[in-house]
C-alpha cells in the first residue's frame, strides 16, 4: 500500500496537467508518467506480465507513436486555450464532477468483498496462467483481435497513403526546366549559397558572404528568417582576417 | 295468375328479341367508321327483325289455350352466392308480348324515320347504335323474368336515355339536360335497388313468381315499403312528381329520340313495373293510393305546363308527362284499371309517336326552329304532315272513334268508379288537353305565316313521311284493340281477371260528360289562338301561365329544397375538411417541424458536444445503477 | 492490501480523462486522453482480477491494449490525413456535419 500512496498522488497531478498543460508534448511526457505509474500498480497487484506490456507496448510503442505523429504536424502547435463552445468548460467540469463523485460513491458504498489475491492463480506463474486463459478459453476473442490488428494497420497505411497525381519528374527534367528558367528569368543556375561561408560561424543561422562581403539571404531557411532567429555576419571580421593572413604572407 | 309454362317450339327463340338488336348495336359501336355506310340499314334492320319475330311470338301466343299463354325461358343462372341466387330468366305472357309489339312496332317506325331525320348528321351510325342499344335494353325490360334482369333492361335503357339525350353533347343545354336525367333517374333507382334488396331479404327471390308467393304472408310494413319503393323507381322512369323535372328538358335530344323512348316506350316502363307489379300493390292501400295520387298530380301539373309552353316538343312533353300520368293513375285504381293503364299506353304510344314525329317534321322544315310563335299556315305546304298530325291530335284530345277516345274514356270511367272527386279531376284535365292540343295545331298549322325570312318550309322525305302515315293509321284505329273488351281478356293470364265497378251515372252520359269538356277545351282554344292574332313574341301572361312556363317552378324547388343545401353542406365539409382536419395535421405536422428546427440546433457539429452528451448519459446511466444498487 | 483506493484512484484518472476529451481540442491530446481513460478502465480490470482472484481481468486488461494500440494506429493516421487536407489539427474545426 505504500508504493499505491506515494503513486496514485503522482498519477492524479500527472493526469491533472496532461490536461492543462499548453503543448502537447508536455501533455505527452505527463501521459508517460502516468503510464509507467500505472505499470508499477499492476506489478503491485501480481500482474507482471501486464507490467511488462505496459511498458512495452503502452510507454514505448504507442506513446512514441503519438510523439512521432507529434513532431510530424508540428511540435509547437499548442492549443490557445481559450473555449470555443460556449458554455463547453462549465458543463463538461459539472458532468465530470457529478460523474466522478457518483463512481466514488459508488466505489465506496459497494463491497467489494473478501479480497482473494492471486497467490492460487499464479501458482504456474502470471504469464503461464495468462497464456492458458489467452490460448485456452479465450482463443477466439485472440484471433479475432488478430484479425483486427491486421485491419488497423491496412487502415492505417490507407489513410496515411498519399496518391501520386502528377508522373515523377526526372533528373533530366529538372535540369532542363532549370536552363529554362535561367534563360527565361535569368535565375542562378547554380546551387544556392550554403549559410555560413565567410562567416565567423559555421552555423545555419549564420547567412552566407557574398564575394563583395555582403550577406546573401538565400543561404538562410526562410522558416528562420521568419522567426527572426539569424545572426548577423559581421563583414568587419571577414576584413581583419584577411589584413591578418595578409600579415603573415608577408 | 296462371302458371309459367316451360318455353318450347318458336317460343324457345325469345332471346333473340334481345340479342338481335344488342349484337347489332355492338357492331355500330365497335365497329367504328367502317359501318358508317351501311350502319343505319343495319340499325333499322334489327328491331325490324325483332318485330316480325314478335308477331310470330304474338301469334303463337294467341294459337294456345287461355292457361297456356304465359311462357318462361330459363337462360342461365346468372350469379348464385350463398342464398342469393338469381336466374337470367325471360318470360313472355299477354303483357310483355303487347310491349314487345309496341316497342319493336314503333321502334322500327322511328329507325326508317331517323334514317331521314339523321340524314345530314355525321355521327348518324352512332345514332343507330344508341338506338338499338336503347331498343335491346327496352326488351330486356319488359321481357324479365325477375325484378334483378328487369332492373338490368332499366339501367339499360336509363344509358341509352342518357348518351342520347346528350347525343349533341357540342350544345351545352343538351350535355346538362343529360346529365339531369341521369341524375334524377339514379334517385329513381335508389327505389328500385332497395325494393330489390327488400325482395331478397324478404322472400329470398326477385323473381316476379317468387315474390308473388310471398307477398300475402309478408308484414303489412313490407309491403308498403314495397309498393312505395317501386312506386319511386317507378317516378323516376316515367317522369311523375316529384321527379318529372328530367323530361322536358330531356326534348334537348334529336326528335326521333323524344318520339321512342321520351313519350311512345322508355317513360311507360313505370306504368309496367306498377301493372306487372300488381300482386305488391293489391296488399297494400297505401301504396296504390300513393300511386293514383302521383298519377292524379302528375296528370294535372303535365297538362298545365303543356298549355303555357311555345316550344312543340315542350308542349308534348308536359302532354307525355299528363297522359302517362292517366296510366299511372289507373295502374293505382288495381285490377279495374290495370288493362285500361295498358290499353291507354299502347294508343298513347301509337298517337304519341305520331305527333312527336310530326313535330320532327316541321322541325325539319322549319331549320330546327321549335318556337309554335314563327309558325303558322304550315298545313298546304306540308300537307302529310299536317294530315297525320290532325289524326294524332284527334286521337289525343279524344275524338270520338280514335284511339285515344276509347282509351282516355276507359281511364276516366275506372276512376269515376272508384271515386268521383278523382273522376272529374280526370274530365277536367281531359279539357285542358283538348285546349292545349288544340292551340299546338292552331299556332303551328293554321293562321297567318310568321316565319322567319330565312325559312323555306318544304314536306319531308318519304321515309319520314311513311311512319307518320303507319302511325297516324294506328292512331286511328288504335281503339279496336277494345273491342268486346278483346284487351282486358287478353292480358288476364298476367293481371288478373278485370273488375268492374257501377257507376254512379250511366256510361254514356259519362261520355258526353267528357266528350263536352273537351269540346269546351278545343273551343276556347279556338277564341283565343284561332280568331285572334298570335304574337311572336309570347305575351307576360298570368301568374299561372308564367308558372308553368317555369315548369311549375319544379326546378326551382329541387333547386331550393335539395341543390342549396346540398351545395352548402359539401362547401361546410370541404371547408371543414381544409380547416378542420387538413388544419389538425398540418398544424402537427407544423409542430413537429418547428420543434425539430429548434431540436437540430443542438447538432452543432462539434465532436466535443457530442462527447459531452455521452457523458451525460453515462452519468445518468451510472446513477440509475446506484439509484437501483443503493434503493 | 485493500482494493477500494485503487478502483477510486481508477475512477479519478478516468473522470479526468473525460475532462479532458471535453475540454481539449488538440486532436492528438484528446487522443492522449483517451488513451488515459482506456488505462483507468484497465487499472479497475487488473484490480478485481486481484479481488477475485482469477486471471480473466488481466485477460481483458490485456485486450483493452491491443483494441487501444489498434485504434491508435488508425486514429492517428486519421489525425495525420485530416492535418495534411486542412493543416489543423484542431477538433472544433471539423465541424461540418451539422445542421
Amino acid at each position: 500500500m505504500i508504493v499505491f500512496w506515494v503513486l496514485a498522488p503522482i498519477m492524479v497531478v500527472a493526469a491533472l496537467g496532461m490536461v492543462m498543460v499548453r503543448k502537447a508534448v508536455h501533455s505527452a511526457l505527463l501521459l508517460a508518467v502516468v503510464m509507467i505509474c500505472l505499470a508499477v500498480l499492476y506489478a503491485v497487484q501480481n500482474a507482471p506480465f501486464l507490467f511488462a506490456v505496459q511498458i512495452i507496448v503502452y510507454t514505448g510503442a504507442i506513446l512514441m507513436l503519438f510523439l512521432f505523429v507529434l513532431m510530424l504536424v508540428g511540435v509547437d502547435s499548442s492549443d490557445s486555450l481559450v473555449e470555443t463552445i460556449k458554455g463547453q468548460r462549465l458543463a463538461a467540469s459539472v458532468v465530470a464532477v457529478l460523474f466522478g463523485v457518483m463512481i466514488a460513491i459508488f466505489v465506496a458504498q459497494t463491497s467489494v468483498g473478501v479480497i482473494v489475491g492471486l497467490q492460487g492463480a499464479n501458482e504456474q506463474g502470471n504469464v503461464t496462467g495468462i497464456a492458458y486463459l489467452l490460448f485456452g478459453r479465450y482463443v477466439f476473442a485472440f484471433e479475432v483481435s488478430a484479425a483486427l490488428l491486421i485491419t488497423a494497420a491496412l487502415g492505417a497505411m490507407v489513410l496515411a497513403h498519399q496518391e501520386r497525381l502528377t508522373p515523377r519528374v526526372s533528373q533530366r527534367q529538372l535540369a532542363e526546366q532549370r536552363m529554362r528558367d535561367y534563360s527565361d528569368s535569368g535565375k542562378h543556375l547554380g546551387p544556392l549559397p550554403t549559410p555560413g561561408v565567410y562567416a565567423r560561424h559555421n552555423a545555419v543561422d549564420t547567412p552566407a558572404l557574398l564575394p563583395d562581403g555582403t550577406p546573401s539571404t538565400l543561404s538562410l531557411s526562410r522558416s528562420l528568417q521568419a522567426r527572426g532567429n539569424v545572426r548577423a555576419a559581421r563583414v568587419g571580421d571577414v576584413e581583419s582576417t584577411v589584413e591578418q593572413m595578409k600579415g603573415v604572407d608577408d | 295468375m296462371t302458371e309459367v309454362l316451360p318455353a318450347d317450339g318458336v317460343f324457345g327463340l325469345s332471346w333473340l328479341l334481345v340479342a338481335v338488336p344488342a349484337i347489332s348495336a355492338v357492331v355500330l359501336l365497335v365497329g367504328g367508321r367502317r359501318t358508317d355506310r351501311w350502319g343505319h340499314l343495319l340499325g333499322t334492320a334489327a328491331p325490324a327483325f325483332a318485330f316480325v319475330l314478335g308477331v310470330v311470338l304474338f301469334v303463337a301466343l294467341l294459337g294456345r289455350g287461355e292457361q297456356e299463354r304465359r311462357v318462361g325461358q330459363q337462360l342461365w343462372t346468372w350469379f348464385e352466392v350463398g342464398g342469393l341466387r338469381a336466374d337470367f330468366g325471360l318470360l313472355l305472357d299477354p303483357l310483355s308480348a303487347l310491349f314487345v309489339l309496341l316497342i319493336t312496332g314503333v321502334g322500327s317506325l322511328i329507325h326508317v324515320y331517323s334514317i331521314g331525320y339523321m340524314a345530314h348528321d355525321a355521327r348518324r351510325r352512332r345514332f343507330f347504335g344508341y338506338l338499338n342499344l336503347f331498343i335491346a335494353a327496352m326488351l330486356m325490360l319488359v321481357l324479365a323474368d325477375n325484378y334483378l334482369a328487369l332492373f338490368l333492361g332499366w339501367e339499360g335503357v336509363g344509358l341509352a336515355s342518357y348518351l342520347l339525350i346528350g347525343f349533341w353533347q357540342h350544345k351545352n343545354s343538351a350535355a346538362v339536360a343529360a346529365k339531369k336525367a341521369f341524375v334524377v333517374n339514379r334517385v329513381g333507382d335508389m327505389g328500385m335497388v332497395l325494393a330489390i334488396m327488400l325482395m331478397f331479404a324478404t322472400f329470398g327471390s326477385v323473381t316476379f313468381e317468387g315474390v308473388a308467393a310471398g307477398i300475402e304472408d309478408a308484414s303489412g310494413a313490407t309491403q308498403t315499403a314495397l309498393g312505395l319503393l317501386l312506386l319511386l323507381g317507378a317516378c323516376g322512369k316515367s317522369a311523375q312528381v316529384p321527379l318529372q323535372s328530367w323530361l322536358l328538358d330531356a326534348m334537348e335530344g334529336p326528335t326521333p329520340v323524344s318520339a321512342l323512348i321520351h313519350a311512345a316506350t322508355m317513360v311507360t316502363a313505370g306504368v309496367y313495373l306498377v301493372v306487372r307489379s300488381g300482386f305488391v300493390y293489391e296488399t297494400t292501400e297505401v301504396a296504390s293510393t300513393a300511386v293514383v295520387l302521383v298519377g292524379l298530380v302528375t296528370l294535372v301539373v303535365g297538362a298545365i305546363i303543356g298549355c303555357a309552353k311555345d316550344d312543340i316538343k315542350k308542349v308534348l312533353a308536359g302532354s307525355t308527362m299528363s297522359q302517362i300520368g292517366y296510366m299511372m293513375l289507373a295502374a293505382g285504381l288495381g285490377p279495374a284499371g290495370y288493362a285500361f293503364a295498358i290499353f291507354h299506353l299502347i294508343t298513347h304510344g301509337f298517337f304519341k309517336a305520331n305527333l312527336f314525329l310530326g313535330a320532327g317534321s316541321v322541325m325539319h322544315s322549319m331549320h330546327d326552329d321549335v318556337d309554335m310563335r314563327v309558325y303558322g299556315g304550315l298545313s298546304r305546304l306540308m300537307p302529310v304532315t299536317f294530315v297525320t298530325f290532325a289524326m294524332g291530335y284527334l286521337a289525343i284530345i279524344g275524338f270520338p272513334g280514335f284511339a285515344g277516345f276509347w282509351s282516355k274514356d276507359k281511364v276516366i270511367e275506372a276512376a269515376f268508379a272508384d271515386n268521383i272527386w278523382i273522376g272529374i279531376a280526370t274530365i277536367l284535365a281531359a279539357g285542358v288537353t283538348a285546349f292545349y292540343m288544340t292551340r299546338l295545331m292552331l299556332m303551328t298549322f293554321l293562321g297567318d305565316k310568321r316565319w322567319k325570312s330565312d325559312v323555306h318550309p318544304h314536306e319531308s322525305p318519304a321515309t319520314m313521311t311513311i311512319p307518320l302515315v303507319v302511325l297516324a293509321v294506328a292512331s286511328v284505329l288504335g281503339g279496336v284493340l277494345i273491342l268486346g273488351g278483346w284487351i282486358g281478356h287478353f292480358l288476364e293470364p298476367s293481371v288478373g281477371p278485370e273488375e268492374h265497378h257501377d257507376l254512379p251515372i250511366p256510361v254514356l252520359a259519362l261520355t258526353a260528360i267528357v266528350t263536352l269538356t273537351v269540346a269546351v277545351g278545343v273551343f276556347i282554344a279556338w277564341r283565343t289562338y284561332g280568331t285572334k292574332e298570335v304574337p311572336v313574341t309570347a305575351p307576360r301572361g298570368s301568374v299561372l301561365t308564367r308558372a308553368a312556363r317555369a315548369d311549375l317552378y319544379g326546378d326551382a324547388l329541387n333547386e331550393a329544397v335539395l341543390m342549396r343545401p346540398g351545395q352548402w353542406t359539401t362547401r361546410w365539409l370541404v371547408w371543414f375538411d381544409n380547416r378542420g382536419l387538413d388544419g389538425g395535421v398540418n398544424g402537427l405536422a407544423a409542430l413537429i417541424g418547428g420543434t425539430s428546427g429548434q431540436v437540430r440546433r443542438a447538432q452543432t457539429g462539434y465532436v466535443r458536444s457530442y462527447a459531452l452528451a455521452m457523458l451525460g448519459g453515462a452519468l445518468l446511466v451510472v446513477v440509475s445503477l446506484l439509484a437501483v444498487t443503493l434503493a | 492490501m485493500d482494493a477500494t483506493p485503487f478502483l477510486t484512484l481508477s475512477a479519478l484518472l478516468f473522470t479526468i480523462g473525460a475532462v479532458g476529451v471535453l475540454v481539449r481540442r488538440n486532436a492528438i491530446v484528446v487522443f492522449m486522453c483517451v488513451e488515459l481513460m482506456l488505462n483507468a478502465t484497465n487499472l479497475a480490470l487488473v484490480t478485481f482480477a486481484r479481488v477475485h482472484g482469477q486471471l480473466d481481468g488481466q485477460v481483458a486488461a490485456f485486450f483493452v491494449m491491443v483494441v487501444a494500440a489498434a485504434e491508435v494506429v488508425v486514429g492517428l493516421a486519421i489525425i495525420v490525413s485530416i492535418f495534411r487536407a486542412r493543416r489543423s489539427i484542431s477538433v472544433d474545426d471539423a465541424s461540418l456535419l451539422k445542421y
